[in-house]
């Protein structure tokens, strides 16, 4: 083995934390020389000699700071939850929007929302109290109108208005 | 039987005040040292520790054990350190442009230890203050891998994990950091030379 090997190898070697695969060839390295084994020796006197830096002790207030630092946190309001539930919110947006997509659909006459539809009945006569819809004959017999007449059985023929047919 | 660290941080998110302080008390002094050792400011050690644990509380909800608990707060701890050696370099730069001062670089006030004689004191402040500025004066992430190496006694694959590199590159990065320390405390740590025939000088 060689110096510049012995170099990469000298940490796992030095270390007892770790298992060096090279172990034996590294001491083997040593045997014969004497500039990576005083290397060696001199790396450990270094790890003695740092232990010699002094430990700082942390300050007898430190954790009645911090406390006081924990409560002074602001309460995070529920929308601050939601930030860290993702689904939760993708899940509220998207019932949010399917309501407001389903309210605003177009309402269909024939059933569902009750008293707010019109009859058939309620549009004749609307049609047929216009103004302008002089005379019920005429416009019985006008082609364009002629579908807006209901001539079913199930459907009740109205009553011809007397006021306006002497005209 | 004694609870894990991630179990300990799984019970703070579940609402567990009790277990938090269990962690403080465990972490406070390894942390603030190590911060120390950076920022070379006990003042600025202490503030600096009390982030990184009101970060922890704060990341309490979002906590999730995909790594040792140590990773996460000395990473944290890193990232603040390294934040603060750059605003503090800053600062520098501009008190120095403003108003040069005589005291840079002049080691802290201690005051000794009563049962020590002054000249004791002396040397041992002197020894520590020599090791102390020699640490200093390694690169950062050199220095940072040498502190979480040697006082936190990590093991490689955590400190490559806090550093953001590979094991393989850290021990690159150790051996030329402890190479480095070893010239610049040679009159600390140099062993006699020894003679051809095997007799060392060493008495």
């Amino acid at each position: 083995m060689k110096c510049e090997e012995v170099s990469k190898q000298l940490m796992g070697y030095l270390d007892r934390r770790t298992v060096s695969a090279g172990r034996r060839e590294v001491e083997d390295h040593f045997l014969t020389c004497v500039a990576c084994r005083r290397r060696a020796e001199e790396f450990r006197e270094l790890w003695r000699v740092l232990d010699e830096m002094p430990v700082v002790e942390p300050s007898l207030g430190f954790n009645a700071r911090l406390r006081e630092r924990l409560r002074a946190e602001p309460e995070k309001r529920w929308f601050g939850r939601l930030m860290h539930a993702p689904r939760l919110v993708f899940s509220i947006a998207l019932l949010l929007t399917l309501s407001v997509w389903v309210s605003r659909l177009p309402r269909d006459n024939s059933g569902g929302y009750g008293t707010a539809a019109p009859s058939e009945q309620e549009d004749f006569n609307a049609i047929r109290d216009l103004g302008v819809l002089e005379n019920y004959d005429v416009v019985t017999k006008f082609d364009a109108l002629s579908e807006l007449i209901p001539t079913s059985a199930g459907q009740p023929e109205p009553e011809p208005d007397h006021r306006t047919s002497d005209d | 039987m004694a609870r894990s660290d991630v179990q300990l941080m799984l019970d703070v998110k579940a609402g567990d005040e009790a277990s938090f302080d269990l962690l403080l008390e465990k972490y406070r002094t390894p942390l603030i040292n190590f911060l120390f050792r950076m920022v070379q400011d006990a003042g600025t050690a202490e503030d600096l520790a009390q982030e990184v644990f009101l970060r922890v509380y704060r990341a309490r909800q979002r906590y999730s054990p995909s790594a040792k608990f140590t990773t996460w707060l000395f990473r944290i701890a890193t990232n603040l350190a390294l934040n603060s050696l750059r605003d503090n370099r800053y600062r520098k730069l501009e008190v120095s442009l403003d108003a040069p001062s005589d005291d840079e670089g002049a080691p802290p006030r201690e005051v000794p230890a009563p049962e020590m004689r002054i000249d004791e004191h002396m040397v041992e402040r002197g020894r520590s203050e020599f090791i102390r500025r020699s640490i200093d004066r390694l690169p950062e992430k050199q220095r940072l891998a040498v502190l979480l190496h040697k006082y936190e006694e990590m093991d490689y694959l955590e400190i490559a994990k806090i550093l953001d590199c590979s094991e393989s590159a850290l021990k690159s990065l150790l051996f030329r950091a402890y190479e480095t320390l070893r010239v610049e405390l040679a009159p600390l740590v140099a062993r006699p030379i020894e003679h051809p025939t095997g007799e060392g000088s060493e008495s």
